[in-house]
């Protein structure tokens, strides 16, 4: 089952992408903590990508797919025309640090490579594709 | 999408959050912190059970407090979280730099 959802960069929409992801889980009887985790997750995924590679332009659109295939990890694909930031190759302070230097960032990196299993990054017909794969309890 | 409640409560500060906390909504929880500590409080209790989200926005938030508060001798308590909510504060250990109640009458106790 292939789910998508297609926004503008303004993170007034965050609401309705985290309302669309746990939508689509639940249909697959996706763990309610399992859910919420991937939400925390890809929210962050797309806020940063708003904010970040499209400047909150509400008229820069992105999409985002979700892949379901029972006996299968999901997968979820953020497909945009911005700027790519490899959170791969992103070190993430030390919470330490966060905490000494009053930071308000730097938690969100973290808490998605904490959440998913794999992400990958992919050009395909010239655009971006983030892939970020993760393993559920089908219920 | 978040709707921030304030009253006083035996000398604490209680800020009740209602809904969901987010990057476009952490601004609104920076601010009721801020005020809370410009009003002097130095006991604060953050009510989370009607918070139904809360994204690494919103923990930034708490976080960036920590420091001041030690600095300050401010005591900040977050209590009545959902098993969601703090699940969401367990991934990266953060329950283990906030204080974080059960109850109303537990954060009260924290504080005193």
């Amino acid at each position: 089952m292939n789910y998508t959802y297609k926004v503008g960069c303004s993170i007034e929409n965050l609401k309705g992408v985290r309302d669309f992801i746990r939508e689509s889980l639940k249909n697959h009887g996706v763990a309610d903590m399992q859910i919420s985790e991937i939400v925390l997750a890809i929210d962050e995924m797309c806020s940063n990508l708003m904010i970040h590679s499209h400047h909150c332009n509400p008229d820069d659109l992105f999409e985002l797919h979700i892949l379901v295939d029972k006996n299968n990890p999901v997968v979820f694909e953020i497909v945009d025309d911005g700027t790519v930031f490899d959170i791969n190759q992103f070190h993430e302070p030390a919470i330490d640090n966060i905490v000494h230097q009053k930071r308000k960032g730097g938690l969100g990196i973290r808490l998605v490579k904490s959440i998913m299993d794999k992400i990958e990054y992919q050009k395909r017909s010239g655009r971006n594709v983030c892939r970020l794969i993760k393993a559920v309890h089908y219920q | 999408m978040i709707h921030i409640k304030r009253m006083q409560e035996d000398g604490a500060d209680v800020i009740a959050l209602i809904g969901e906390i987010d990057a476009s909504s952490s601004i609104e929880l920076d601010l009721a912190i801020a005020k809370s500590v410009g009003e002097g409080f130095t006991k604060i209790l953050v009510d989370c059970g009607a918070l139904e989200y809360i994204s690494s926005a919103g923990l930034g938030v708490f976080m960036s407090y920590i420091e001041e508060f030690k600095d300050r001798d401010i005591r900040m308590v977050l209590f009545g979280m959902s098993e969601r909510v703090a699940n969401t504060f367990n991934i990266l250990g953060l329950n283990e730099l906030l204080q974080i109640g059960k109850d109303k009458v537990e954060a009260k106790q924290m504080v005193a």
